[in-house]
């Protein structure tokens, strides 16, 4: 296997920083304007004025200590089979530096693992050589795992009806994966016909379409909503711009510093 | 940052040729295959524990991510 391990690192070392990178601001990104929103949302799922309930953040997001069949009714949906019931027992965070600095850590997650697929992707087109080409990379990895998803299934909020979870879970990585396939048929096919199949795997998920709940019926104010949708996306937009360029200006360095070993004769 | 690719390492080249990606030309096109596969399967796990959890105390801890990011969540 000659040459596997300066490459694996290199793709990993390169994945690890920029998923860094690009987490610790997405993560404060979100923290200012993504989660407020989500807890004021929880505030209505918890059927509490908004405005109180938010004065209250502890006790308006201890789900174990409150009812759960009346504090996590969905509207139009069944709690259950969402699987959202958080009063079961199941261990949740409390709520301030807990919960906020999981989301940091699992935003830094999110981040290493999407910095891994777009990395190992580039690699298949010969690596990234430039911040330049990182960020185009990153543009399409934001078309690809966010504008796509979103488009049919928009940015929700807690106590927003929503079709089967499993359900939902599917088509999002069907319509990823039938993205990323397209731009690449876009970007490489060698003739004008792989561009027209490009065109198809796009659309294709949303001729089909995103699973849709029963009733749309919900105690979120349809502005709350928007103004979550807005703030989800632009920072997401941030954090694949970040990512690609991040990953672009990387990757020489790194595969330099790992291929030099080798580079020298013993 | 902003700095241009340095003389030999253009930014148009894409192809495996491209000097910048002289160093790891080495890599053999399996180890190329092997490397980026498991790379991707890697972040594929990663993201799947964070985003696509049924289990409920991960659901719990990644919760906010999930919302933020447009997992599907509930």
């Amino acid at each position: 296997m000659q040459g596997f391990a300066p490459l694996a690192r290199t793709i990993l070392f390169v994945a690890a920083l920029a998923g860094i990178g690009a987490g610790s601001v997405g993560a404060a990104l979100h923290l200012v304007s993504t989660v407020p929103l989500i807890l004021k949302a929880e505030a209505y799922e918890e059927g509490a004025a908004p405005d109180a309930a938010l004065a209250e953040t502890a006790a308006a997001h201890t789900h174990a200590g409150t009812d759960a069949a009346g504090a996590h009714q969905h509207a139009g949906t069944d709690a259950a089979a969402a699987g959202h019931d958080h009063g079961a027992g199941a261990w949740e965070p409390t709520p301030g530096l807990e919960r906020n600095g999981l989301t940091l850590l699992f935003t830094l997650l999110t981040g290493f693992g999407f910095a891994l697929l777009l990395v190992a992707a580039s690699e298949l087109a010969g690596g990234l050589a430039s911040w330049r080409q990182g960020i185009g990379w990153g543009l399409a990895g934001f078309a690809v795992f966010t504008l796509a998803p979103g488009l049919g299934l928009p940015p929700e909020l807690p106590a927003m009806p929503a079709a089967e979870l499993m359900d939902r879970q599917i088509w999002w990585s069907v319509t990823a994966l039938a993205t990323a396939l397209g731009l690449a048929c876009l970007a490489f096919g060698p003739r004008p016909l792989h561009a027209a199949l490009g065109v198809l795997l796009i659309a294709a998920p949303h001729l089909v379409g995103a699973p849709q709940p029963a009733s749309y019926e919900s105690p979120i104010p349809e502005g709350l909503h928007h103004s979550f949708v807005v703030a989800s996306i632009l920072a997401s937009f941030v954090f694949w711009v970040l990512l690609g360029g991040l990953a672009g200006w990387l990757r020489p360095i790194v595969a330099r510093h790992q291929a030099e070993p080798a580079a020298r004769p013993a | 940052m902003t700095k241009l690719p340095a003389p030999g390492h253009p930014a148009t080249a894409t192809h495996p040729g491209n000097p910048a990606s002289l160093p790891l030309d080495a890599a053999s096109p399996a180890a190329r295959a092997l490397a980026v596969s498991l790379a991707a399967l890697l972040g594929v796990l990663v993201l799947g524990g964070v985003g696509f959890s049924h289990v409920e105390a991960v659901h719990n801890a990644t919760h906010d991510v999930r919302h933020a990011n447009a997992f599907p969540c509930h």
